[in-house]
């Protein structure tokens, strides 16, 4: 097993949120944190786009080199995770993370009112036991450890986002574009599924 | 006539600590790499679902990843 990624497929994003609801529900987040979020370009313009962003897991994580605790970490898996027991709250990992997946939810820390940094786990909770109950209050459900993948890529409703090993992940989309085409003809529909669906629909 | 004071050890010092400001110190900070001193974490598959069998693990993980592919689906 390499490593753990996302891929968001930006020709099949709805925008629907489906990804953001399911993973909310998921870890029961708290109301201001969002672990992921859908970010739209040029709404409302023809050929827009949209895209499900969250913490990326970076091979190089930013975070990882300037939490000033040393409390974050990466699994064998390549997931990024933190012991929220060690964090003060200062908030360097969200000034250095490309995406601004840290989120705060305004709690009592150490350093400050931010609270304790919560981010998206990749589904596979924390620094305690596996499935415990003080896993999923500090960090959400362990799905990984049940052998599924992230609820987000699960219940998306048009395979826009794909979760999971780099290396099979790249495949699925490599596959994915070399069956749709490419160009103006391939716009929308027949981008995201193919020009078969198109005469089918 | 002597001097009531000893002047000299007093400007020998006063020069010696202005020429020290002339010197050249190294003024880039060196970085260190950290290391994680947090609490231990169990692996994915040291849970009661697989009881620590990897390759089991890799393999339900492989096939719902596979999963995702909706054209291998419907083949």
């Amino acid at each position: 097993m390499a490593r753990m990624k996302f891929l968001c497929d930006a020709e099949r994003c709805i925008e629907c949120n489906g990804c953001v609801t399911a993973c909310k529900n998921e870890h029961e987040v708290p109301w201001g944190v969002n672990r992921r979020r859908v970010v739209t370009i040029n709404d409302g313009v023809p050929g827009e786009r949209s895209m499900s962003v969250a913490c990326m897991h970076c091979s190089d994580a930013p975070c990882v080199a300037v939490c000033p605790t040393n409390v974050i970490y990466q699994t064998e898996e390549g997931v990024v995770l933190h012991d929220k027991d060690g964090c003060i709250g200062c908030g360097y990992c969200f000034y250095a993370c490309p995406f601004g997946a840290p989120q705060f939810p305004n709690g009592p820390a150490a350093f400050g009112a931010r609270g304790k940094m919560d981010k998206c786990t990749f589904c596979a909770g924390g620094p305690e036991e596996n499935h415990s109950e003080a896993e999923f209050e500090k960090y959400g459900r362990n799905r990984l450890a049940a052998g599924k993948l992230p609820l987000c890529a699960e219940m998306c409703s048009t395979k826009a986002l794909l979760a999971g090993d780099g290396a099979e992940v790249s495949n699925i989309f490599r596959d994915r574009v070399l069956r749709r085409g490419k160009g103006i003809e391939a716009w929308g529909w027949m981008t995201a599924y193919g020009a078969e669906k198109e005469e089918a629909k | 006539m002597k001097p009531r004071f000893p002047i000299a050890p007093f400007a020998g010092a006063l020069a010696l600590a202005l020429l020290a400001g002339c010197g050249e110190q190294p003024q880039v900070a060196r970085y260190e790499q950290g290391k994680y001193e947090g609490k231990a974490d169990t692996r994915p598959w040291d849970g009661a679902a697989f009881n620590g069998d990897r390759t089991a693990w890799e393999l339900a993980l492989r096939n719902r990843i596979v999963g995702q592919n909706e054209y291998k689906r419907v083949e």
